[in-house]
């Protein structure tokens, strides 16, 4: 199948909404009709057409070729397919996705999967702060799907989580799984201050040192627990170092006690 | 009746007659097979018949590390229930009383389907308000805090309206010795074939029953097939028959069945007369009750 192609002519003068070119939105549409697409978020009007040069093809498989970090909202309330990035992306890329693929090869900006409930997203390189974090007004972060992030991650990756799976490879910033509902979240290496921090519910797993630990969560000994053989045979499919953050005996912390306190934290034990 | 003769062993022209069941399973592991049998063989110690026992029950089969949720060793179980209310709470009860009690014990679903009976939904409240749920991917999983850890187990598992009870052959030697010989072949062939289980003791029945009773009881003694009733009934026995066993056969499927009573069949008829029985039958009602009949001259290797 020959994907739809989309390369950009060149680094746009305003930040673009891309969230129309979804395979769900473009499906039947003619390469025409896409090219007359308004992406513009300022009143200087831009199409598709004007910002991106158009292979057309099967627009289940969307390719978007040199991309930056201007393009925003790339992949929002995807349903199904696959969208394929090559470049940056800007921010809340597959926002409220709720199924398919979105394949970032660079960096996504802030937001990055944020209150998406289903699909998958594995960004190559870093993701800035609030991955999968709700926007200011909203109760809810992640509900669903996974998202793998091969580089860093910024601060409070994870905020509000409900469900799903998020590993991080990288590095996390401070307070990642703040506020967290549910849901779980693998961080590979070395993470900031507090991760957890107001968390209700949820499993944080810890693969690398820790910035500084909450007070508020209490040592419950260490386990070889069933349950994280699931999360690391789960993991495995996305990420093989996630998989083995999650194996072998790790220290259980329960918390945040400064709240509902049922949340856990996951920490390799010391030596 | 007209009789064929495989190996010696002579096989009655006629069918087993079986009857439409609900049926689910469910996947046991634990740190060792050992203890995932174990808890397995106790939660299907009294699942003979549903006559008595609420459900017929046994394990289908052992599952290899790289079979299992968890990675651990595991075997799974088939229960076989009349009613969907009633295998409900079987395996409610059987689960809760069985498995989770046993050490180091997890418990998955062993059946797909749109159709849902309750596991960890129904066994969560152990946790007294320290239970979470893990949701990974489609999957939920309930976490029971217990005193060695953890009691995981599947929110839900599958249900099938499909399944198919009664599935069974009579077995007729000229002594116990060899009967019981032939039985153990053919129950060890069973135990080969996916999605069947034999529920009765180590698969075999020496008690066939007859619908009704002299007592206000729903079933009793197979008078027919008692050697030792031979002149005072009317038997379906031959004088030289001194010993009957019947192997009675659960299956998911209709083919499940089938493929059982084939594979037991074959077991039968390799022993021969001089090692095993040497006549086979099967059990039915004239063919008015259950909707499945299975014809042994079909299924004969």
């Amino acid at each position: 199948v020959t994907p739809l192609v989309l390369s950009l002519r060149q680094r746009p003068d305003q930040r673009l909404d891309l969230s129309a070119l979804v395979p769900h939105l473009l499906a039947g549409k003619a390469a025409a009709e896409i090219e007359r697409i308004d992406v513009q978020t300022t009143k200087h009007r831009v199409t598709v057409g004007d910002a991106f040069r158009l292979r057309f093809g099967d627009a289940g498989q969307l390719r978007i070729e040199g991309a930056c970090d201007r393009l925003d909202r790339v992949g929002h309330e995807m349903r199904d397919g696959e969208i394929l990035v090559e470049g940056d992306v800007g921010l809340q890329a597959g926002r409220g996705m709720r199924g398919g693929r979105l394949a970032i090869k660079g960096n996504a900006d802030a937001w990055a999967a944020s209150a998406m409930s289903g699909g998958s997203i594995e960004i190559s390189g870093a993701a800035a702060e609030r991955l999968g974090g709700p926007l200011p007004g909203e109760t809810i972060g992640m509900r669903g799907g996974s998202v793998v992030v091969r580089g860093d991650a910024g601060e409070r990756a994870g905020d509000r989580m409900r469900r799903g799976m998020i590993i991080i490879e990288g590095a996390a910033g401070a307070h990642a799984g703040s506020r967290m509902i549910a849901g779980t979240l693998i961080l590979c290496r070395d993470c900031g201050a507090m991760p957890g921090y107001l968390m209700n519910r949820g499993t944080i797993v810890l693969g690398g040192d820790c910035e500084e630990l909450s007070p508020t969560f209490v040592d419950c000994g260490s386990h070889e627990l069933v349950a994280m053989r699931l999360i690391a045979q789960f993991a495995g499919a996305y990420s093989r170092r996630a998989a083995s953050a999650a194996s072998g005996k790790l220290r259980r912390l329960a918390g945040d006690m400064a709240v509902l306190g049922k949340g856990e934290l996951f920490v390799r034990e010391a030596g | 009746m007209p009789r064929l003769i495989a190996n010696g062993v002579r096989v009655d022209d006629t069918f087993a007659e079986a009857f439409g069941m609900r049926a689910t399973a469910i996947i046991i592991t634990a740190d060792s097979l050992r203890w995932a049998r174990q808890a397995a063989e106790t939660m299907t110690g009294f699942a003979t018949s549903v006559i008595g026992c609420g459900c017929e029950a046994a394990i289908d089969r052992e599952l290899a590390v790289r079979e299992t949720p968890d990675g651990r060793p595991g075997v799974r179980v088939l229960l076989f229930a009349v009613s969907t209310a009633e295998l409900q709470k079987q395996l409610q009860t059987r689960v809760g009383q069985c498995v989770l009690t046993s050490p180091g014990s997890a418990c998955y679903a062993g059946l797909a389907g749109t159709d849902k009976l309750k596991l960890g939904n129904a066994l969560r409240y152990f946790g007294d308000g320290w239970q979470v749920a893990k949701r990974l991917g489609e999957r939920r999983f309930w976490r029971v805090p217990v005193m060695d850890g953890e009691f995981v187990c599947e929110a839900t598992t599958g249900l099938t309206k499909d399944a198919v009870g009664g599935g069974n052959l009579i077995l007729m030697g000229t002594d116990s010795r060899r009967t019981l010989a032939a039985a153990e072949a053919a129950a060890k062939a069973i135990r080969t074939v996916p999605d069947a289980i034999a529920p009765f003791p180590g698969g075999i029945a020496r008690s066939g029953s007859k619908v009704g009773s002299n007592y206000k009881a729903p079933a009793s003694t197979n008078d027919a097939y008692c050697p030792t009733l031979r002149g005072a009934v009317e038997s379906a026995l031959d004088p030289e028959i001194a010993a009957v066993l019947e192997i009675v056969i659960d299956g998911l499927t209709p083919a499940a069945v089938a493929a059982a009573m084939r594979a037991a069949m074959a077991a039968i008829v390799k022993l021969g007369p001089d090692r095993g029985v040497v006549r086979l039958g099967a059990g039915n009602y004239g063919g008015k009750l259950g909707p499945h009949h299975f014809h042994l001259k079909d299924l004969l290797p």
